[in-house]
Parts: structure tokens; sequence; C-alpha cells
């Protein structure tokens, strides 16, 4: 590996090379190939990098209206922010909201997975229901969910899921969903779970049908029963897919907005607001841009505590043959 | 568990999944008369589009504009965009993939984070960049935006994709003196149609779902694409509950479409997303 020359080394032979006035120009196709990667790379360093850093810039600044104001007021907005109400209900309801959709996609989709697995006749189908919420927007979703999940009301009736739990005789189960404080943002994990589980299940199944079936008739002919094959085989080896989904399902919460909006805005008392979310009000409708950029910081210090290990784990992995 | 009660359950849990998409479709289909929120569970009495006609063409009597040209705005915006994302990830799989250098790999990591980050932390900038390269409040705007953000993911499938054609395909290549244009005229790009599929699938879907992107880059009404103007519609109190069905299914449509007769690349896309191409 390149990579795993020591810089000094490195310093060393490019001095060497320019001291003899013979410094190594790519040639040719080489340089072609950079120069293809060229767009990319600055895009990619301007775009990513460096607006990352220059929102990183302004979060410690005094730009709270529509003209720039690049004063510099250290870590105050971030001060502010975090004494602000809106801003640590922002942050429960995002724990609460990753957790609680964490868990049941999770459990969904391996409990889906594990069913189809068995060769069961129209899985193909099964599994094109399943996953087909994923190929919609989350505006679609939301706006869907909007109308199942409104509750009606006293004296008009119920309606939406409320009113298939009367028809069905499962009158006690009606709650206010998204209008009630005390639910604000679980029930958005509904909404979410119903289009993102079915690619949990998508991702299981992938790593299920990579088992050898010979594992599993080893550990059978060893005297295992079903149960103790999945409990003791099959579910270790599913491991490198959990955190697979963990990853990707972690980092979809962290950032949610999209869903939030078109489902329930911020809710009775924030109760189903984000930091996303706020994070538009702030900067698009506030034009507090400062404030914005620092709330902006948070979500991105989160994603990033969540993929980086990840993202290096899966590479050293690659590298090894 | 019995086989009895496996398809038992996957019955049931279909059925609970199909009961958004089946309020939705009947929703749509129901005439002005019969539309009752309490009633919502009913299958129409009779077939009508009158609903679907107004949330594609709008009301002028009420006041709100139909989704027909955001629709259109939406297709103007993904085609393009997507065609160039694919070609610009096409490149750089193959350079990373084939024309390796000394920190590629860095390189490619960097690029992969790119994938992961919260768009809000390069909002601010970008419309700031957009304004002053006369981008912002335009399709051509939103486009440049996707393409730009899209290079990570393209990028990826197409370089997890040609990391599986054989070296010596290429070395061989080059011994009958193919540049680094001929080699991959030659060798890469009659093999790439699956990686195209998968990228373009994936592409044409992200695109045409985001919202994000729209809301912050156009906000004039006239330009923007249909998950935003969706959400208008959706939060006008005077738009009746069952027009914004109506348009959430037509907003759903092309990518469903997309779905049902390609859903095998579509599959593939999601897994490469998830590292694991």
């Amino acid at each position: 590996m390149h990579d795993t020359v020591p810089t000094q080394v490195r310093t060393v032979q490019i001095t060497r090379l320019a001291g003899n006035g013979r410094w190594k120009m790519p040639t040719g196709d080489r340089l072609i190939s950079l120069l293809l990667l060229a767009p990319s790379v600055v895009a990619i360093a301007v775009f990513i990098y460096g607006f990352i850093g220059f929102t990183g810039f302004a979060s410690l600044t005094r730009w709270d209206s529509l003209v720039p104001d690049f004063s510099f007021v250290g870590m105050h907005n971030y001060v502010v922010l975090f004494s602000t109400t809106r801003f640590q209900i922002d942050l429960r309801n995002t724990v609460t909201f990753t957790v609680l959709f964490l868990v049941c996609c999770l459990s969904i989709g391996l409990s889906l997975a594990l069913m189809l697995d068995r060769g069961i006749r129209g899985e193909g189908v099964f599994r094109s229901i399943f996953l087909f919420p994923l190929a919609l927007s989350f505006i679609v979703t939301g706006v869907v969910w909007r109308w199942l999940l409104n509750p009606g009301s006293v004296q008009l009736g119920s309606t939406g899921i409320n009113l298939l739990f009367d028809l069905l005789g499962l009158g006690f189960l009606k709650t206010g969903w998204y209008t009630d404080p005390r639910i604000g943002i679980k029930a958005v994990v509904i909404a979410a779970t119903w289009q993102m589980s079915g690619y949990v299940m998508a991702m299981y199944l992938a790593g299920l049908r990579g088992i050898p079936e010979e594992l599993r008739e080893a550990a059978i002919v060893d005297g295992a029963t079903g149960f103790q094959v999945y409990r003791h085989v099959i579910l270790p080896l599913l491991h490198p897919i959990t955190l697979g989904a963990i990853i990707i399902l972690g980092h979809i919460s962290l950032k949610i907005f999209d869903l939030v909006v078109a489902m329930t805005g911020p809710g009775p008392g924030f109760s189903s607001d984000v930091p996303a979310f706020f994070m538009f009000d702030t900067t698009f409708r506030g034009d507090n841009f400062s404030q914005g950029a620092g709330i902006a910081v948070i979500i991105l210090i989160m994603v990033a505590v969540l993929i980086v290990p990840y993202l290096l784990y899966s590479l050293r992995a690659e590298a090894q043959p | 568990m019995p086989r009895v009660a496996t398809y038992t359950a996957l019955t049931v849990l279909a059925a609970i999944y199909l009961l958004p998409i089946y309020v939705l479709i009947i929703t749509g289909l129901k005439s002005f008369e019969e539309v009752n929120l309490y009633r919502m569970w009913d299958l129409p009495a009779a077939f009508s589009l009158e609903t679907f006609a107004r949330a594609w063409l709008g009301s002028e009597s009420q006041g709100f504009r139909g989704l027909s040209n955001n629709f259109w705005n939406s297709v103007r915006l993904t085609v393009p965009a997507t065609l160039l994302s694919a070609l610009l990830g096409s490149i750089n799989g193959y350079v990373l993939s084939k024309w390796k250098f000394r920190g590629a790999d860095g390189l490619f990591m960097l690029l992969l984070f790119g994938m992961f980050i919260p768009y809000q932390s390069i909002l601010i900038p970008l419309v700031q960049a957009l304004r002053s390269i006369g981008l912002y409040g335009s399709i051509a705007g939103l486009i440049f935006a996707h393409v730009v953000y899209g290079i990570p993911i393209t990028t990826l499938i197409f370089r997890n994709y040609y990391a599986t054609v054989p070296g010596e395909l290429v070395e061989a290549a080059k011994i009958d003196g193919a540049g680094i244009f001929g080699i991959y005229k030659s060798v890469m790009l009659p093999v790439s149609m699956p990686a195209f599929a998968v990228v373009m699938i994936w592409q044409f879907t992200s695109i045409w779902n985001d919202f994000l992107f729209g809301v912050i880059i156009t906000p004039r009404p006239a330009v923007q694409p249909i998950t935003v103007a969706l959400n208008n519609l959706a939060g006008s109190y005077i738009v009746e509950w069952n027009v914004q069905m109506a348009g959430a299914l037509l907003a759903a449509l092309p990518t469903m479409l997309v779905y049902i007769l390609l859903g095998r690349y579509f599959m593939r896309g999601l897994l490469a997303g998830s590292l694991k191409g």
C-alpha cells in the first residue's frame, strides 16, 4: 500500500527528485486519468468539505439577518442553542425517534426475512409488497399517514386508523396519534417504519442467501434443533448486516426532515419537532443564519460519530485480502 | 414455526403494508359527492377520475394550482440530472478502479463520507454559491446540486462494479495499443449496462423524491418540483383531503412504475447503498 509509506520518506524522495530537476510529472494516460477525476475532486472539495467549513465558520459569527455579519462571537450561538427549550426538545425527540425507529425496523425486517427465507410460495410477491414503500417520497408517505393517523373528532367521529379500530372492534386502541403531545414523534416512527422496514428485510434476506447450506446442515447433523440453528449459527452470521442496517437507518433518522414536514410539522409543544426542521425554520424562515449553521453543525457531528468509525472499519476490511 | 402460521403472518403483514396504498387509490377514485373522511375505508360506489383531474389541473374557483406544471418540472429536472450523474460516476469509477494512484483510497474515503453528510450542513453556502453563479431559483440550479451531491453514490457503485472487471482484460487492451479512452470504450462500456441501470434507477428515484433541495433552491412555485408542490397542496386549508391523496399518487407514479418494471435493479441499488454492493 502506497498509503503506508511514512510521510518523511516520501518528502525525502520528492526533495531528492526535485533537487535533480527530475520531479516526475504524470504523463500520457496517467495525466489524463487525473484530469478526468479532477472536476469531481474539486466539486467534492468545494461543495462538501469547503461548504462544511463555511457552515462551521458561520456558526461562530453574528450573522442573524439577511445581511451577512461575520463578526466573531465564539461559541455564543451554541450556548444559546443548548439553552433553547425547542432545541432541547428536538434532541430528545431525535433520540426517541432513532431508538424506536431502529428497534421497529430491525425486528420487523429480520422477522420478515426469516419468514421469507423458508422457501415459501409467492415469496417474490410478498417481497415486492414489503419493499415497495421504499420507492415513494417521504412527502408522499407523510401526506398519506397524516390522514391515516388523523384521529377525527369527538363530534364527527373517528377517521383513519382509529376508524379502522372501531370497525374491527378494537376501539380501545384509539388514540390521538400525532395530535397528542405525549405521542408526537412516535407517530412519525410508524410511518417511517412502514417505509423503511422493507429495506432491512432486503438486507437480511441478501445476508441469509449468502449463508452456505452446508453450515445449517452440519449444525442439524450435530443434533441442533431448528431454533438452535437460528440462535447459534444463522443470527451470529447476520451481525455485519445488523451493523450496516443500524448505520443506514441511524443516519437517516438523525437528519429526518421531509417526513416530519409533510406529516406533522413541529406539532403541539414541538412534540414532533426535529433538529433538521428547527434548522430550516431558523435559517430560511427566520433568517438567523449563524444559529441555523450551529444546528447544522450539531446534526453533522451526530452523523459523523455514527458514520466515520464504520467507514474506517469497512475500508480496512476491504483493503485486507 | 409451522408453515401455516408463517403464511398467515405474512398475509396479515402484507395486508397492513398495503392499507395506505389501498386508501390512496380508492380515495382518488371516489367522486366528490362520495368522499367522506368518516367513511375512509369504504370502496367507491362508482368510478370517477374527477379527483385526479382536480389535483392535476388545480381549481381556479378555489384558487389553487394543480400539479401538472410541477410534474413536468420534475421530469425536466430528474432526467438530465440522472444522465449527467451516471456519466460522471462511470468516469470516476473507472479511474478509481483501473487507474489507481497514490492516495486513491484516501480520496475514496473522503468521497464516501460525502454520501452520508446531512445536507443541512452545506445548505447555507450552497444557496450563496448558486446565487453568485446565477443558478439560484432555477431548475438548472437543482440539476447542478443533484449532480454534485450525487457524485459519491454514483462513483461508489461504478467503482465497486468495475473492480470486478479482471485487470488482465485491461492489460491485454493496453498491449493491443489501446489508450485510456480506448480501454473505457472497448472493455468497460460494453459490460457496464447493469451498473448504469442500477445507478440511473437509484438517482432517478432519489432525485424525483427529493424535497430538501427543491424547497431550498426553488422558492418560486412555477419552478418547484412535484414533491414541494405536493407539500404545499397538503399544507393548504382550502384543498380537500381527497385531492391531496390524488396528488400524492400522481407524485408517486413515476417511481412506482420504475419499481414495478425494474425492481431487480432497484434492489441492487439499495444494497449498494449499504456498501455491500
